[in-house]
């Protein structure tokens, strides 16, 4: 027998359930138990950048809003440094930065949305340059495991192509499930992002 | 294996996805339509997903890990008084400090605090059902609550979940973003539930049940269950990591 690799074994992933705003977004299960919940203010009121909205629906298979779902959403400031200490810019981030958001979806019409700042372009591998984006992560009733997936902007079409990631997506045909779409609202810059779980135009998701 | 030294930079092992539930598991209905059919696309780590949010004591506070003190309203609420800690690690066995872990969960009759459940056990006026905690430096947590009850649930006609804390865990890292449940040592419905049964591997199951911790219980006031939590661990620097280049 060769020596055992002591390595433990990650705990295994279940469902977030249907009542997970329970833990998360009290609030939203009818409720006020903490003095503040997290993950509201991606930004803070100070940050430079674009300040933009972004919302969509998450759509199941059968074609339905899927109406329970939690997204998390994680991204770099407008300069495209992550308010984290193993970012090496990070004593450059934006003051009152924090990059990171909670949002979940209205129960009736299943429509998310959240208000933050525009990302700049971050470092990739080897040198290379990532095209602005955020990181998504959903839960929700029925999804065994959270789902990783990244928002590009569409009116970021030559960083778009040159991206590592959207390259690497072989089939050409579903980058665009990645790209978010601008429109203005009000005045104010919206970018529409649907996310397809399963059937025609399913979203592209990864292991990280 | 118990290791103290912090955990180093460097990139993060592989996700070993034969422990953890497959998205599409039929005997979990709500999964057939909401799992995806193409495979995930493998991303090497990048800046992006090696960090993550990094939370402080300013964002919570210290009774948000006492589920039986921080929603009493005209006493204590109903159900068997228990402690649960543990130590949130990494797959190398070091402890994740200042790690944010959140739980939430029934009362003990089994019923949410929440406007889309309706089973008819009753609300108990004292008890919100969740919590909020910090690790300390050596990824130690605990918080203090009541026992759930199991509840019946529409997936075959006679569903019941086993007693089960939803267990929501950051680490330092966005890849190492995990949401869990916490099963009780004995349940017997552990064993008939199609949500523990997407799990394919016994093993991983059995690390989701926590033993009864007599030595961490306290006389005449209040039963422990240990639970620990593993993330993902990460890659020591023995060779020099080129993920920035340059
Ligand atoms: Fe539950």
């Amino acid at each position: 027998m060769p020596q055992p690799l002591d390595y433990l074994r990650e705990t295994a992933s279940q469902t977030a359930g249907p009542y997970v705003h329970i833990g998360l977004a009290p609030g939203a299960a009818g409720f006020q138990i903490f003095r503040r919940e997290l993950g509201w203010d991606i930004a803070g009121p100070n940050a430079p950048g674009e300040r933009i909205r972004v919302e969509g629906i998450v759509i199941d298979g059968t074609g339905s809003p899927v109406k329970d779902v939690l997204l998390e959403v994680w991204q770099a400031d407008a300069n495209g440094v992550h308010a984290h200490p193993e970012d090496q810019r990070r004593d450059q981030a934006a003051e009152g930065f924090r990059g990171w958001g909670r949002v979940i979806t209205d129960f009736d019409t299943g429509l998310w949305a959240f208000d933050t700042v525009k990302p700049g372009p971050v470092p990739g591998r080897n040198g290379s340059r990532q095209a602005p984006h955020i990181s998504l992560w959903i839960v929700a009733r029925g999804i065994n495991i959270g789902l990783h997936t990244r928002l590009y902007f569409d009116d970021e079409a030559e960083a778009n192509a040159a991206d590592p990631v959207l390259n690497m997506i072989e089939h050409v045909n579903r980058r665009p499930t990645l790209i978010a779409q601008r429109s203005m609202r009000d005045g104010s810059p919206v970018y529409r992002f649907d996310i397809r779980l399963q059937g025609d135009n399913e979203t592209v998701f990864f292991d990280l | 294996m118990l290791r103290n030294d912090k955990p180093r930079p460097g990139e993060f092992f592989q996700r070993d996805r034969s422990l953890h539930p497959p998205q599409y598991t039929p005997g979990y209905k709500t999964s057939v339509a909401r799992s995806p059919r193409y495979a995930l696309l493998s991303l090497e780590n990048t800046i992006s997903e090696m960090t993550g949010p990094v939370f402080g004591h300013n964002d919570i506070d210290p009774i948000d890990n006492d589920l039986i003190k921080n929603y009493a309203k005209t006493g204590d609420p109903i159900g068997e008084r228990i402690i649960v800690h543990g130590r949130v690690l990494d797959e190398s066995g070091r402890g994740v400090p200042n790690t944010l872990v959140e739980i939430w969960q029934a009362n003990a009759g089994g019923r949410y605090r929440h406007k889309k459940d309706t089973y008819l056990a009753p609300i108990d006026p004292n008890f919100g059902g969740c919590g909020r905690t910090l690790t300390d430096e050596n990824g130690f947590y605990f918080f203090r609550t009541v026992k759930p009850g199991a509840y019946p649930w529409r997936n075959y006609v006679n569903s019941w979940r086993p007693a089960h804390i939803h267990v929501s865990v950051f680490g330092t890292s966005f890849v190492q973003r995990l949401i869990t449940q916490m099963y009780f040592e004995g349940d017997p419905l552990i064993k008939v539930c199609p949500i523990v049964n997407t799990i394919p591997d016994p093993q991983a199951i059995d690390q989701l049940i926590a033993p009864l911790d007599m030595n961490a219980a306290i006389p005449l006031d209040c039963l422990a269950y240990k639970f620990d939590i593993v993330l993902r661990g990460r890659r020591s620097t023995l060779f020099e990591n080129r993920l920035e280049g340059n």
